[in-house]
């Protein structure tokens, strides 16, 4: 009787807890990463975009309108590249600031510049002309204000991939086929081997102890790793030989901070897809160095063309596109390709430390 | 149900799996006699091992390499006694819902004792998979041809074959080596290569890949006609007047 009254309540407080993670804005507002250059080039882009239709809407005719645009760029052009300059060297007190504060004091920046931009490029006047300087104000405000509001807009819009998931690591990520897989494995070694199951299903614990955690924040590339060879030494155990596994981690910088869960899904396609329908023993490498502030990570699997199933790779591979967009914008990337049955995957993203 | 003890066959490509189900085995041997006479880790090497030592019941795992399980079974039914299929999978959503649809018994791993030892005694009322019904479970077009020779089971890997005509009521493969005889019809087999094989005449369909070129012959009559160059036979085929476009959708010669 116990149990069946409690078991009702714990799946529905599951089923709770897991509904209002979706909900709840899992991210505070927050500054752009003023270091990143995807941001540098969406804020280089779009103020001159700004200036271009300014330049369009003020020129009288076509005729004019390379020569407004030659007036407003030598206006924007200074402000603009020292925003960038002061924005990228204080981004980091800037970050530590409230949201609100943090608005305040880049508007603030910009106010000044453009102040400094009207002075310094309209010494002809003695007086202050107040109607232009307004002018010059409003500009600046205005074009800051929308940018910041694009910025805040542009990390809602993506931030929901990124709590979804965490679900979808859940549902999606650990495919049924290798958790069934396995407990059968681990049941298959428990009258012969005890030993040997009690260590699988230690690996078994941490690799969904990690799966069921908050995966939003990056976490250091080391412990990435030991969860892959964790999974990787649970798919040993069902397949034997035929699972070869060739680590290059010789120049890995293990404190760099990856997205959680970055490579243990591509090495689950890689078993799946790869080594899983070949009768003989395949590789799976998986090669990881730094090179010019750049973490790289690339990972080589046999490539079966006639394997059915790419539903899955696909999936996997665009919902780490989607967090590697969140986290790094337009520095992190992957990339794969198929040469000589040879199946490759390759992540590149900038090279950081916890400070 | 006599009392000799069944003879089983497992067939599994990973190792933790067979020796699971060498072990519930066991343990259903207390409730009926029974005994394991083979193990096999893929297709292939199960439709050997059955032809040498027959068996009364197959279990069979679905996703294995160079033949999955659901193609074997469409093998085995041309074996003279062919054994009682009961397949194993882990999770396949798809497979399983299918299942369900034509009744065929199927096991989910990890396996519970009691569901086999239930399994094994329902073989002798429950009615065999139809060809079919598997042919449904397996959409895909099959990885190898079965024909009987010499009261064997001899595969041919489809992607040897170099073309197929129809001969009364035989289809006759060629591949590079040899022919072989199969009663099967060619629109279904079109049906289902359909991807690797063209029609070329109302009785042949030729491999894309093995087709070298086309060539006009002329005929006693005066007129010409095309056939089709292959690599690797010397034969000719004659392409049928109504099928002359594939001359120009393939043409290379």
């Amino acid at each position: 009787m116990k149990v069946c009254a409690t078991l009702p309540g714990t799946s529905t407080s599951i089923l709770v807890s897991q509904v209002t993670s979706i909900n709840q804005n899992a991210y505070p507002d927050a500054l752009p990463n003023f270091c990143n250059l995807g941001t540098m080039l969406r804020i280089l882009v779009s103020v001159n975009a700004m200036g271009f239709a300014a330049a369009l809407l003020k020129a009288p005719t076509g005729h004019g309108f390379m020569q407004e645009f030659m007036e407003i760029a030598a206006v924007i052009q200074p402000v603009l590249l020292i925003s960038l300059l002061l924005l990228y060297a204080l981004h980091r007190p800037l970050a530590r600031l409230p949201y609100a504060t943090g608005i305040a004091a880049v508007l603030l920046l910009e106010l000044i510049l453009t102040t400094a931009a009207y002075w310094f490029g309209g010494t002809k006047a003695d007086n202050i002309d107040m109607g232009a300087i307004s002018r010059y104000w409003i500009f600046g405000l205005g074009v800051s204000g929308v940018l910041l509001g694009y910025f805040n807009l542009r990390s809602r819009a993506l931030s929901p991939a990124l709590s979804e998931a965490r679900l979808q690591a859940l549902q999606a990520r650990i495919r049924p086929h290798f958790l069934f897989n396995s407990i059968n494995a681990v049941l298959s070694l428990i009258r012969a081997n005890p030993k040997r199951a009690e260590q699988a299903l230690e690996d078994m614990a941490d690799l969904f102890r990690v799966l069921m955690a908050d995966n939003r924040q990056l976490s250091p590339l080391q412990r990435e790793v030991e969860l892959c060879r964790q999974y990787l030494q649970l798919e040993q155990l069902r397949l034997g030989e035929r699972l070869k596994v060739e680590w290059h981690t010789d120049n890995m910088p293990p404190d760099a901070l990856v997205p959680p869960l970055v490579l243990q899904p591509l090495l689950e396609n890689a078993v799946y897809h790869g080594i899983e329908p070949l009768a003989a023993p395949g590789i799976i490498s998986i090669n990881i160095f730094k090179r010019h502030d750049e973490v790289h990570m690339v990972l080589r699997n046999p490539y079966q063309p006639d394997g059915d199933h790419h539903g899955g790779n696909k999936m996997a591979l665009n919902n780490i596109r989607e967090r590697l967009a969140l986290h790094f914008d337009a520095e992190g990337r992957l990339e794969s390709k198929i040469s000589d049955d040879i199946y490759q995957v390759h992540i590149t993203i900038p090279f950081i430390v916890t400070t | 149900m006599s009392n000799l003890p069944l003879k089983i066959v497992i067939v599994d490509d990973e190792i933790p799996a067979r020796n699971r189900l060498r072990d519930l085995l066991q343990d259903c041997a207390e409730q009926i006699p029974l005994e394991v006479v083979g193990e096999a880790s893929n297709g292939l090497e199960a439709l050997a091992l059955l032809q040498s030592c027959p068996a009364d019941v197959a279990l069979l795992d679905i996703r294995m390499p160079e033949m999955d399980g659901l193609e074997l079974a469409q093998h085995l039914h041309k074996l003279s006694a062919p054994p009682a299929i009961i397949f194993t999978t882990a999770y396949d959503a798809h497979a399983i819902q299918a299942f369900e649809v034509h009744a065929v018994d199927y096991l989910l791993k990890p396996i519970r004792q009691t569901r086999l030892l239930e399994a094994l005694t329902r073989i002798d009322t429950a009615p065999p998979p139809q060809e079919a019904a598997l042919r449904q479970l397996r959409p895909r077009p099959r990885t190898h041809l079965s024909v009987h020779e010499r009261g064997r089971i001899c595969l041919i890997p489809a992607s040897d074959v170099v073309y197929l005509r129809a001969e009364l009521k035989y289809v006759t493969i060629r591949t590079r080596e040899k022919e072989h005889l199969l009663e099967e019809s060619l629109t279904r087999l079109e049906e289902e290569f359909g991807e690797r094989f063209v029609r070329i005449h109302r009785s042949c369909l030729v491999a894309k890949d093995c087709i070298a070129g086309f060539e006009k012959t002329p005929e006693e009559n005066g007129e010409t006609h095309w056939v089709v160059l292959l690599t690797g036979v010397e034969e000719k085929l004659p392409v049928s007047r109504r099928q002359l476009h594939i001359v120009r959708e393939l043409g290379r010669g």
